[in-house]
C-alpha cells in the first residue's frame, strides 16, 4: 500500500506474540536498504555479539514493490555471525511480492523461541507453531512438510527456511526462499537457527486500490516493455552462466581456488553448455516477466536395475563458479549434483565452494590431511565433493565447524592464509582484476554486487586510483537507490534515475521522486554508519596473497595499485559512515 | 465469441504477470487474488504452476447459483457480470467446479471476463483467446480432470 509511514510486524518470539508498529520515514530511509538500516538503528544491538537473541532479523521491502515489475525482491538484514557485524543478503522468489500483500514494509524477529518453531503470517494472521518435529530436516523435506501443515496460500506465499547449516550456526549457512532463491551470503541461516527459528511463511492475501494517477499505467507499460526487450535477453536465455565463457575467454575467472584464470576445460561447464545439455525449465521471481531462474536436472541411479532418482537444481553463475570452475569440477551434472548437497544443507554454496577450493590446495600442500577431511580431497573429483559439501553442511568434526566460520578461520589455525580466496568472505566468481579486489574486499555486503568493480575493471585500460575510488562509492550510491526500492539488480539498465522518478511520482511519493540523491546518499552513508559501529575497521582489510598473483588478459595484478586502492577506499567508507547524519 | 484458454500452462514460471495485467486493467486493484487469473503451484515449486480461470461453462453454473442476476450466461461460455447487481452471496464461487472465482474479503466475487487483456503479459504464451462457436463451448473446455462427472 501506498503510504508515508513504514508499517512494521515486530515479532518477539520469547514471548511469542507480535505487534503492528508503524514509523515515521519514508522520505529519508525509503524502504529495502534503507529501512532495514533504520529498523536496526531501532531494534538492534550493534555493541552485543551476532548471536544475542535480542539482535533483530529484518526483512524489508520497498515503495514500489509489486507496483512495477522486478522491483520484487527483500533486503534480510542482521548481526552476522561471519563476520559479527552489520549485514544485508537480498533474495527474490515470491518473498517481496508475500510481504507486500501481507501489507508490511519489513517484519522483524527478535527473541529466542523456546522449541523449534516457524512464524506464519498473513495480512490478517500471526501464528507461532512450535516444530521440533521439523528440526534436523533438510531445506528440501522442511518445505514438504511446511506445505502440509500451512495449507493456505499456495502459489502466493514465501516459505523461508534453514537446513542442518543454520540450525548449527554455520557462518555459511543461507536463508533458502522459496526452494530455488536464497537469502545466500553472511550466514542469515545461522541467525535464524539461533532464535530456533526453523521456518518463516508469509502468506500474501491482501488487494490494494491502485494509484489514480494517469500516469501509473504508462509508466507501469514503459517500464514493463522495457524489462521485457533485449536489454533483459541476456537474462532470459542463457542466464547469469552466461560470464562463464566470456571471462574464461578473458583470463578473469577463478578457478582450481584461483591458481589459474583461464583453461580450456572451462568449456564444458559454460552457460551455454548448462543451457544446451542440463537445463530442465525456468521459473520466475513474482512479479518478474524475466524469469532468469535457471532449472537443471540430476538424476542418480540407486539400483542396478536402472532405478532412478532425480532432482531439479537452480544454477546461476556464480554456484557453477564456485563448485565448478573453483573445484575444477568440469561436468555440468556433477557440478549440478555438488549443488543440490549444499542446497540440502541450506549452505550458502558460494562460500562453501571456495572453502572446499582452499581446502583441497591445503591438502596438497600439507596444511591438513584426510585426519580433517575425512574424505580425500581432490580437485576435480566431484563424488567427494558431495560427501565434503555434506560435512560442511552438518559441521561433522573440528575442522568442518571451523571451516564454516570463514575460510579465513581455518587458514589462520591450520595454516594457508596466502591462498585462501577470502575478500571480507569467499570470493565471488570474478577475478576481473584490481579494482573488483578492492570492491568485493570493503563493499558493504562484501558482494559483487555492492558495485561494478568487475565491469570497470573490463572497461577501463588506465589505472587512476581516484578515478576508481570515485566510481566506486557513486556507483555503490546508485545501487543503494535500488537496493532501497527494492529492484532486481538485473534491472539496473531499465530502472535509470529518470525512470525511477517518473515511477515514483505516478505513485505519489513525490519528495523521494525529486531527491533521489540526497536520499541515496543518505541511506549509503547510515548503512555505513552502523557497520562501523558493529565493529568493521576498513583500515584493517588484508588482501590475501592469491590475489596479488592474479593476471588477466590486461596482464599481471598491479600490487601498488590495488593496495593503493585498498587504503584510499578504506578511507572513503570512513567518510562515508562518519558524515552520516 | 472468444473466451480465455489456458492451453500451455506447462511452460508457465510463475511470475503472475497475467494475474496483475488483470486485477491492473480490469479491477483496478494492486493483487494477484482479485484478478480472473490466479496462479497457483502444484505443489512446490519444483512441480509447475496451474492457471485458475473460468473455462467458460455453457451453462454456467455460477450464472445458475447467482439469485440476483449480477451473473448471467455469456454466449459462448463463461458470465457477464453485472456488480451492481451482486449482494456478495458466494454462492457463485460455491457454484463453481473449478475454483476459478475469487471472493474478496467483503464477499466481492472476481472472475475472468474472457477480455484477454492478460494475454500480451505472459512472457511465454501460455494464454490464448479461442474463437468457439456456441456448439463447441462448455465441457469441451473443462479440463478432463476438472469435469464433474
Amino acid at each position: 500500500m501506498i503510504r508515508d509511514n513504514f508499517r512494521i510486524l515486530l515479532v518477539d518470539l520469547a514471548i511469542g506474540r507480535g505487534n503492528v508498529v508503524t514509523l515515521e520515514g519514508r522520505d529519508t530511509f525509503v524502504g529495502g536498504s534503507g529501512l532495514a538500516a533504520l529498523l536496526y538503528s531501532k531494534y538492534g544491538h550493534p555493541e552485543r555479539p551476532w548471536n544475542d537473541p535480542d539482535q533483530p532479523l529484518i526483512f524489508a521491502i520497498g515503495p514500489l514493490t509489486g507496483y512495477f515489475p522486478l522491483m520484487s525482491k527483500t533486503v534480510c538484514a542482521f548481526k552476522s555471525p561471519y563476520h559479527d557485524q552489520y549485514a544485508e543478503s537480498h533474495a527474490g522468489g515470491r518473498s517481496a511480492l508475500a510481504l507486500r500483500f501481507a501489507d508490511l514494509d519489513a517484519l522483524v524477529v527478535v527473541g529466542m523461541a523456546a522449541t523449534p518453531s516457524c512464524i506464519a503470517v498473513g495480512s490478517r494472521d500471526l501464528v507461532i507453531k512450535e516444530l521440533p518435529f521439523v528440526w534436523g530436516k533438510d531445506v528440501f523435506e522442511t518445505g514438504k512438510m511446511l506445505r502440509k501443515l500451512v495449507k493456505r496460500g499456495g502459489g502466493h506465499r514465501t516459505m523461508l527456511r534453514i537446513g542442518p547449516a543454520g540450525e548449527s550456526g554455520s557462518a555459511m549457512a543461507c536463508i533458502n526462499a522459496d526452494t530455488y532463491r536464497h537469502f545466500g551470503r553472511l550466514g542469515g541461516g545461522a541467525v535464524m537457527g539461533i532464535k530456533n527459528l526453523k521456518a518463516i511463511v508469509i502468506e500474501g492475501d491482501a488487494s490494494f486500490s491502485l494509484p489514480e494517477s494517469k500516469e501509473y499505467p504508462k509508466v507501469f507499460q514503459e517500464a514493463y516493455t522495457k524489462l521485457t526487450g533485449k536489454d533483459m535477453m541476456k537474462y532470459h536465455d542463457i542466464g547469469t552462466p552466461i560470464n562463464m565463457a566470456v571471462l574464461n575467454e578473458t583470463k578473469m575467472l577463478p578457478i582450481r581456488n584461483l591458481q589459474r584464470t583461464t583453461d580450456p576445460a572451462m568449456a564444458s561447464i559454460t552457460g551455454e553448455q548448462f543451457a544446451d545439455n542440463v537445463l530442465l525449465r525456468n521459473s520466475a521471481c513474482a512479479g518478474c516477466p524475466v524469469g532468469c531462474i535457471h532449472i537443471g536436472f540430476v538424476r542418480e541411479r540407486f539400483q542396478k536395475e536402472h532405478r532412478y532418482i532425480y532432482r531439479q537444481v537452480s544454477y546461476d553463475h556464480e554456484p557453477i563458479f564456485a563448485v565448478g570452475s573453483m573445484l575444477s569440477v568440469v561436468d555440468p551434472f556433477q557440478v549440478l549434483a555438488i549443488i543440490d548437497v549444499s542446497e540440502k544443507a541450506g549452505l550458502d554454496v558460494m562460500s562453501a565452494g571456495v572453502a572446499l577450493a582452499w581446502a583441497t590446495e591445503a591438502v596438497e600442500k600439507g596444511f591438513i590431511s584426510e585426519k580433517e577431511t575425512i574424505v580425500p580431497l581432490a580437485f576435480g573429483n566431484s563424488e567427494n565433493y558431495k560427501q565434503a559439501m555434506q560435512l560442511l553442511g552438518e559441521g561433522s568434526n573440528d575442522f568442518y565447524r571451523l571451516l564454516a566460520q570463514g575460510t579465513r578461520k581455518a587458514a589462520e589455525q591450520y595454516g594457508g592464509k596466502d591462498f585462501a580466496c577470502v575478500l571480507g568472505q569467499e570470493m565471488a566468481g570474478y577475478a576481473t582484476g584490481e579494482v573488483y579486489f578492492a570492491s568485493q574486499a570493503l563493499g558493504f555486503r562484501h558482494s559483487h554486487l555492492d558495485s561494478g568493480g568487475y565491469s570497470f575493471d573490463q572497461k577501463e585500460k588506465g589505472k587512476d586510483l581516484s578515478k576508481a575510488i570515485d566510481f566506486l562509492v557513486k556507483d555503490e550510491q546508485g545501487r543503494v537507490l535500488l537496493t532501497s526500492m527494492v529492484a532486481c539488480l538485473f534491472a539496473r539498465g531499465v530502472y535509470t534515475d529518470e525512470l525511477l522518478t517518473r515511477c515514483l511520482h505516478s505513485v505519489g511519493y513525490t519528495y523521494l521522486a525529486e531527491n533521489l540523491g540526497p536520499v541515496s546518499r543518505n541511506v549509503q552513508q547510515l548503512r555505513w554508519k552502523i557497520r562501523l559501529a558493529s565493529g568493521f575497521r576498513p583500515e584493517d582489510v588484508v588482501i590475501p596473497e592469491r590475489f596479488y598473483e592474479v593476471e588477466t588478459v590486461k596482464g599481471p595484478v598491479d600490487r601498488a595499485f590495488l593496495t593503493g586502492l585498498i587504503q584510499e577506499y578504506a578511507k572513503a567508507i570512513r567518510q562515508l559512515g562518519t558524515t552520516a547524519q | 465469441m472468444k473466451i480465455l484458454t489456458t492451453p500451455r500452462m506447462e511452460r508457465c514460471i510463475g511470475c503472475h504477470s497475467c494475474s496483475f495485467a488483470c486485477a491492473r486493467l480490469v479491477h483496478k486493484n494492486l493483487s494477484w487474488d482479485t484478478a480472473g487469473i490466479r496462479i497457483g503451484s502444484s505443489g512446490g515449486l519444483s512441480t509447475g504452476f496451474e492457471a485458475r480461470t473460468c473455462v467458460a461453462c455453457e451453462p454456467a453454473p455460477c450464472a445458475q447459483a447467482c439469485p440476483t442476476g449480477a451473473y448471467t450466461q455469456r454466449k459462448g461460455g463463461g458470465v457477464i457480470v453485472r456488480k451492481n447487481l451482486c449482494i456478495r452471496c458466494g454462492k457463485c464461487a460455491m457454484a463453481c467446479p473449478v475454483d476459478a472465482i475469487y471472493l474478496d474479503t467483503t464477499g466481492e466475487p472476481f472472475v475472468c471476463i474472457h477480455c484477454g487483456r492478460c494475454v500480451p503479459f505472459c512472457p511465454h504464451d501460455c494464454l490464448e483467446m479461442k474463437e468457439v462457436t456456441p456448439e463447441k463451448s462448455a465441457r469441451s473446455e473443462v479440463p478432463h480432470d476438472q469435469r464433474q462427472l
